[in-house]
Formats: C-alpha cells, sequence, structure tokens
C-alpha cells in the first residue's frame, strides 16, 4: 500500500498535499502497514499481541520469577525437594536439573570418567563444524572423518592408553545420540551411493530391482518397526557359533538400513538434476562406468545435494530419540529416566523442556546452515 | 550379445548374476541361520495364533471386543482400526491448521508472520517422541474428575480424557444422513449444469437455492418425517468417572495433539513454498482484474500452487501416518503396541514384525496411489 493516493481531476494545478513525513518513513509509518494496514489486520494484531504477551509473561512468571533454582541437600546427602513441592503449578523446578544434568548429558557413565564423554561431544560438534566449512570439501576430510571416528571410539571404550575400560552397556545420554545419528550417516552414506548408482542403472535391470525392492521397502515402514526388528529379530539372524552383537550396535545396524534409503533418495535427486550433456560428455571422452561417475557425475550431483542431506541429517539426529521404546540410554532416555525418580517424579516438563532446548540448538544451527548454502547455491548458479 | 568379456551386455548379464547371487546368498544365510535358532529355541511358526484366543486388554475398540473371547486376529484388526482413526484425524487436522499457518507465513500483517514462522521453526527442530512425552504429561496433570473442566455445557476435559455428549442414534438420523448424500450428488449434478450453461451463454444460473435447499432443507425434512428425534447422552460425574457421552482418551488426545503441532509445521512450509512458486504476474493479474487479496488467494493462486504443494504433502502425510506408531511410548494401543503385546505374549517375533510391517506398507501405497491420482487429476493439462 502506498501512502500517496492518486489526485482527483478538481485537485490539478492545485498544489499537492503531502502526507506529514511520519507517516511515509520511520517506525510510525512501518507499523501502519504492516500492523494496523486494516480493520482485519489490527483485530489480528492486537488479538495476537494479546496471547503473545500474556504467554510470555506467564511463562517468565512461571520460569523465572518464581522458580527455584537450587533446593538444599538433606543430612543423607540427597537433594531435598520441599522448595520445589511448595512451587509446584506456579513455578518452575530448575534444581532438577542442576541435581541430574550429569546423569541426563551422560548416562550411567561412570562419574570419574565423564570427562570422556565430554571430549567426545565437542569432538563431534568440531566434526560438523569442519564438515560445514568449504575449505575442507576435499578428499582430506574422510581422512579426518576416520580419525575423528577412531578417537570417538579409544575415548568412549577406553581399555587402552590407561583408561579404564567401559563397557557400551554403561554408554549414554548425549554421546549416544550424537553417534548413532553419526555413524549412522558415515556408515550409510556409501551405502547410499551404491543404490541410488543402482536404481539409476539402464543396463541392470536386476540389479535396479533389488536397489528399488529396498528402497521402498524401508521407506514404506516406521523407523519403530525397523528398530523392533533390531531388538527382537536381528537375534535369530545369526549363526549360533557367533556371538549376538549387543543391543546398541544392532540398534545402530537398523538405523544404518533406514538412512540408507533415504540417503539414496536425495543422492538419486542429484543424479536426475544433472543436465544430461554431463554423461554423455564423460562417454565421449571414453571414460568407463565407474570412472564416469567418480569423476564427473557424483562430484557435481552431491554438491548439489548438499543442503537435502544437511536436512535429511537433521531428520536423522532427531530419528534417533526413538531408540528409547528399545530401552537404549539415549539424551531422550536419560531425561525421561531422570524424572522416574521418586523425588523428582512431578518435574518431567521441565527437564522436557531443557531436552527440546538441546535438540532445538543443533538442527536450528544445522538448519540455518543448510539455508545458507541454499541461498549461496541459488546465486552461484544464476552467475 | 557375444561372450566376451568386451561386450558390455555380456558384462552386465555376468555383474548381475555375481550381484543378485550374493544377495539371494546372503538372504538364504539369514533365513537358514533364522530356521535354526528357531527350531533350536523351540519357537512356533506360522500364522496359527492369529486364531487362539487374545486375552489383551484393550481400552479402545471401534468394534465390540472382549478379551476372554476374542482372538489376536480381531485384536489387530482392532489395532488397525485404531491406527487409521489416529491417522486420519491427524490428516485432516494437518491440513487445515497447516494451510492456515503456510497462509498466515506470508501475510502483511508482520506480528502474524512472525509468530506462524516462528512457531514452524521451532517446533519442527524438536524430536517428535519427545513431543508428545512432553504432552502427554500436559495431558496427565489436567484436573482430577472432581474439578473437571466445564467449557460448554456437557464437555468435560480432566486428566481422564475429555468427555463430550453424544447423539443417541436413531432410524431417523440414518435416513437423514442418506437425505444428505443424496443432496451431495444432486448438487454436484445441478452444478454441472449451470456451469454447461455458463460455458454456452455466458450467464450462470443462481445455484444457491438449489444447493440450500438439497444440502439443509431436505435432510432436515426426513429427519422431521420421522418423527424428529433428538436425544443427547450428556456425561455426567460419578464417583471417580464419567458416565455416559463418548470419550477421547487421554493417550489419544496426547497422541493427536503431538502429532498434528508437529506435522503441520511441514504441511505449513509445502503450503508456503508452493504458494510462493506461484509466479508473482498471477497476483498482479488478479489484482488488475479488480480481485481482492483473498480472492485472488482463493480462486487463483492456491488452485494452481496445488500442483506444487501435492507432491511433498503426500511424503508429509506418510510421515504422519508412520510417525503414529510412535502410540507406543505413550501407551495408545495401534498396531505397533499391540502387536509388541502380541510377540511379548506368543513370542513369535518375526510373524509379528511381518504383519506390522505389511500393514504399514499397505498404508503408505494406498496414500501414494491415492495421492498420485488426486495429482494427476489437477495436474496442468497440456495440449
Amino acid at each position: 500500500m502506498s501512502a500517496t493516493t492518486p489526485r482527483a481531476v478538481h485537485e490539478i494545478g492545485q498544489p499537492r498535499r503531502e502526507p506529514p513525513p511520519s507517516l511515509i518513513a520511520g517506525p510510525l509509518a512501518w507499523m501502519r502497514t504492516n500492523l494496523f494496514n486494516s480493520w482485519i489486520s489490527t483485530a489480528v494484531t492486537l488479538a495476537l499481541g494479546y496471547i503473545v504477551l500474556r504467554l510470555g509473561f506467564s511463562f517468565i512468571d512461571w520460569g523465572v520469577i518464581h522458580a527455584v533454582w537450587s533446593v538444599p541437600n538433606t543430612p543423607a546427602g540427597t537433594p531435598d525437594p520441599a522448595a520445589c513441592r511448595a512451587a509446584h503449578g506456579t513455578g518452575a523446578c530448575w534444581a532438577m536439573i542442576g541435581d541430574k544434568y550429569r546423569f541426563i548429558t551422560f548416562g550411567r557413565y561412570p562419574y570419574e570418567q565423564q570427562w570422556r564423554p565430554l571430549i567426545v561431544i565437542f569432538l563431534f560438534i568440531g566434526l560438523f563444524v569442519v564438515s560445514g566449512m568449504r575449505r575442507f570439501w576435499r578428499k582430506e576430510l574422510a581422512l579426518i572423518w576416520i580419525v575423528t571416528l577412531v578417537v570417538i571410539g579409544t575415548l568412549m571404550w577406553g581399555g587402552i592408553l590407561g583408561l579404564p575400560y567401559v563397557g557400551q552397556d554403561l554408554w549414554g545420554g548425549l554421546p549416544i545420540t550424537l553417534i548413532l545419528s553419526t555413524f549412522g550417516l558415515a556408515i550409510a552414506f556409501p551405502l547410499a551411493l551404491v543404490v541410488a548408482l543402482g536404481r539409476r542403472s539402464t543396463t541392470m535391470p536386476a540389479v535396479r530391482l533389488v536397489c528399488v525392492l529396498y528402497i521402498e521397502l524401508i521407506r514404506g515402514v516406521p523407523l519403530i518397526t525397523l528398530l523392533f526388528m533390531s531388538s527382537v529379530m536381528f537375534p535369530l539372524f545369526f549363526p549360533a557359533w557367533l556371538p549376538t552383537p549387543d543391543k546398541l550396535l544392532r540398534a545402530q545396524l537398523a538405523i544404518i538400513l533406514f538412512a540408507g534409503a533415504y540417503l539414496a533418495e536425495v543422492v538419486r535427486a542429484g543424479l536426475q538434476g544433472l543436465p544430461k550433456g554431463q554423461y554423455e560428455a564423460a562417454d565421449a571422452l571414453g571414460l568407463g562406468y565407474w570412472r564416469k561417475m567418480i569423476f564427473v557425475i557424483l562430484p557435481q550431483a552431491l554438491r548439489l545435494v548438499i543442503p537435502p542431506l544437511v536436512n535429511t541429517f537433521i531428520g536423522f539426529f532427531k530419528d534417533t530419540s526413538l531408540v528409547l521404546i528399545i530401552g537404549i540410554f539415549d539424551l531422550l532416555t536419560a531425561g525421561k529416566i531422570a524424572v522416574a525418580e521418586p523425588i523428582w517424579q512431578a518435574y518431567a516438563t521441565e527437564v522436557y523442556i531443557v531436552l527440546s532446548v538441546v535438540y532445538f540448538l543443533f538442527c536450528f544451527s544445522m538448519s540455518r546452515y543448510s539455508r545458507g548454502l541454499e541461498r549461496e547455491f541459488r546465486t552461484s548458479a544464476r552467475r | 550379445m557375444t561372450l566376451s568379456w568386451s561386450d558390455p551386455k555380456f558384462r552386465a548379464l555376468i555383474w548381475q548374476i555375481i550381484i543378485i547371487g550374493a544377495v539371494g546368498w546372503g538372504l538364504w544365510y539369514l533365513i537358514s541361520n533364522t530356521s535354526y535358532n528357531l527350531e533350536h529355541r523351540h519357537i512356533a511358526t506360522g500364522f496359527a495364533f492369529l486364531d487362539r484366543t487374545a486375552g489383551i486388554p484393550i481400552g479402545e475398540h471401534l468394534i465390540a471386543y472382549d478379551p476372554a473371547v476374542n482372538t489376536y486376529g480381531r485384536a489387530i484388526v482392532i489395532a488397525i482400526l485404531n491406527t487409521l482413526n489416529v491417522s486420519i484425524v491427524t490428516v485432516i487436522l494437518v491440513t487445515i491448521i497447516g494451510t492456515a499457518v503456510g497462509i498466515a507465513q506470508l501475510s502483511n500483517n508482520w506480528l502474524l508472520a512472525k509468530i506462524s514462522a516462528t512457531y514452524v521453526e521451532v517446533v519442527r527442530d524438536i524430536p517428535v517422541l519427545l513431543q508428545l512425552l512432553f504432552w502427554y504429561t500436559l495431558v496427565q496433570t489436567l484436573p482430577v474428575v472432581r474439578q473437571s473442566w466445564n467449557p460448554v455445557p456437557g464437555v468435560f476435559i480432566s486428566n481422564r480424557g475429555v468427555r463430550f455428549p453424544t447423539l443417541v442414534w436413531e432410524h431417523a438420523h440414518t435416513a437423514a444422513l442418506l437425505a444428505f448424500i443424496l443432496g451431495i450428488v444432486l448438487t454436484v449434478i445441478v452444478r454441472r449444469r449451470a456451469k454447461r450453461v455458463q460455458d454456452a451463454t455466458g450467464v450462470r444460473p443462481r445455484t444457491w437455492p438449489a444447493t440450500l435447499g438439497l444440502l439443509v432443507v431436505l435432510p432436515l425434512v426426513v429427519w422431521a418425517v420421522f418423527g424428529a428425534p433428538f436425544v443427547l447422552d450428556i456425561p455426567a460425574r460419578r464417583g471417580f468417572n464419567f458416565v455416559g457421552g463418548g470419550v477421547f482418551s487421554p493417550e489419544y488426545v496426547a497422541l493427536v495433539t503431538g502429532l498434528v503441532v508437529y506435522t503441520s509445521t511441514y504441511a505449513a512450509e509445502n503450503v508456503r513454498t508452493g504458494i510462493l512458486a506461484v509466479p508473482q504476474g498471477q497476483w498482479e493479474a488478479a489484482g488488475a482484474l479488480g480481485l481482492r487479496r483473498g480472492t485472488v488467494l482463493r480462486t487463483v493462486v492456491l488452485p494452481q500452487s496445488l500442483r506444487v504443494i501435492i507432491p511433498p504433502m503426500t511424503s508429509t502425510y506418510l510421515g504422519a501416518v508412520k510417525n503414529s506408531s510412535l502410540a507406543v511410548a505413550i501407551g495408545y494401543q495401534d498396531v505397533v503396541s499391540i502387536m509388541n503385546t502380541i510377540l511379548n505374549q506368543t513370542g513369535q517375533a518375526i510373524e509379528g514384525i511381518a504383519l506390522v510391517m505389511a500393514i504399514y506398507l499397505c498404508f503408505s501405497l494406498g496414500i501414494s496411489l491415492f495421492m498420485n491420482w488426486y495429482n494427476a487429476r489437477i495436474a496442468l493439462v497440456e495440449r
């Protein structure tokens, strides 16, 4: 809506009456065009403004003003939740988080050794940041990944270099969430490349059929059924002479199978998005199938699908929380077990809010990154 | 085809034989291990358990069910109906809320646009399982039956779920419903004829009196002819629970709320990108015809953006149906939850998981087929 109106006929020749400058620019004009544009808009603004302010104030009231930030210990050494109980319903009990944050973050990992999973968390974050920087987008990145994942494995298990051994059954919390999603991606990705190429194959219909069956079968069922499969069916698959892998490894296998199918579809979109000329040019150079793919097609196709790949990864990161249902100790499970403790039972909301913030921080930063990348690609494609 | 390694066709054939052989051998190996393990552990095989008495208590069933009499087969049918119930309600609500939020994101009103964008941005970055647990906790903190909220007469909200009045169904209502369906059919015919007349003469005959008569008056008349029965079954407090009326259980309320809140953010993004995909010229052309913004959106932009919206919306719906399997985490008895109980009772993991997967594959296939049909129907008809 422009602030000036066309002049009526009788006004022509008269000096034009301009609206006051405050209605053309400045905060008042901005509010007029963006908040009070019409009577409907005004009503919406007022109603929404009222709701937002009211919710915001009551949240601050609950979460800050009336909140209990810490509680004293009883003589027995356990926290005394009396203050929280008194504030229940009117104020949040953040003291519960203060008491349980290490359990929620690291699970049942031995208390004195928890610096190890802490380093692991930072290693994972560092790995994500490094992978996100375009300066590192070359072959060495694969090496960085392998080295980091090996270091992470060493830190978590221990048993060498003077670190005491910690079994997988004691791992838990945020490292499990990061391990399941990252290892899932790292191992599913090569699988996805092969399956996507197989699905695009024109000369081998039987291979294409196998790939299509795998992708559609996995994408047609919920992840939870695959996780159930890993927990009750995988033990039956293994030969009797082989020790059955533990629950975490089986869940990881299920997540890899699941991620493989979804990543394959993302890669396939990239392969399809490439102009046909690229394939023909590679053929004209006399390159064989694998050289054509490795040197010409995949480097371009993968670059094209980095933003959707990041989005898929965000999905896996959130989906790993489903392992709660088969009883694996990830971040969400740790939070849920923390509130199962009798004295903290009434404060589940607080824990869920904190967990939401953690998940949100990871996912939001990744989605911001992917969106920035998309914009960058669009401008570079236009040039 | 020549039998030489330099013939690509021959090479492809050999590779296919090798790959299919490897995949087949892998499958055979797993199957033989499994059958050995099953035999070794004395686990029964086959689907005979479907005919045995279930003995599983099921809280919510749309068809009659008695755990002491009915079979596992019937329990599974009830589970399928429960999943369908949640899925259909979720998909409908997601469509409505997602469309509204998607349009609101593009609103001229700054506050409305920002709030919708924040909602989408925040909610989609938090795992759906965490959200379900959060809503379930919230539902459980609702007041007890004695102090239940009574927002509208006859509707009670408490930690036992939502109680609402139901109509005592009689033959008159069935007849009125049939009349209403007949009215819809006749209205479509009238509208078609009106369109034909409009195409031929340029003048559209008035259709609203006929529509009103067919859709409202006709069912009312039929209902009145049958004696106009209208008896409500209104819930009432009796001791610690309610009697009468219909009920949405706390699990159902939490599940549907969580799924709708989470999935509608994806639907909103689909709608937003779909609307943005319609060229600006369409808005301007419609505006030049003198149409108002709301009319432009409804009659010009949305129909065109549907073509962009439908394919991603299909996967959003599929995601919602698959996520409904998380019901198992909060104790709503859907397919996965009931099958999990059956697995624990019978020990027949393979048959159970195969059944669940088959059921979800059917759902996925059904939705894909329907959406593909709808997409083909609204596709741009080109010369």
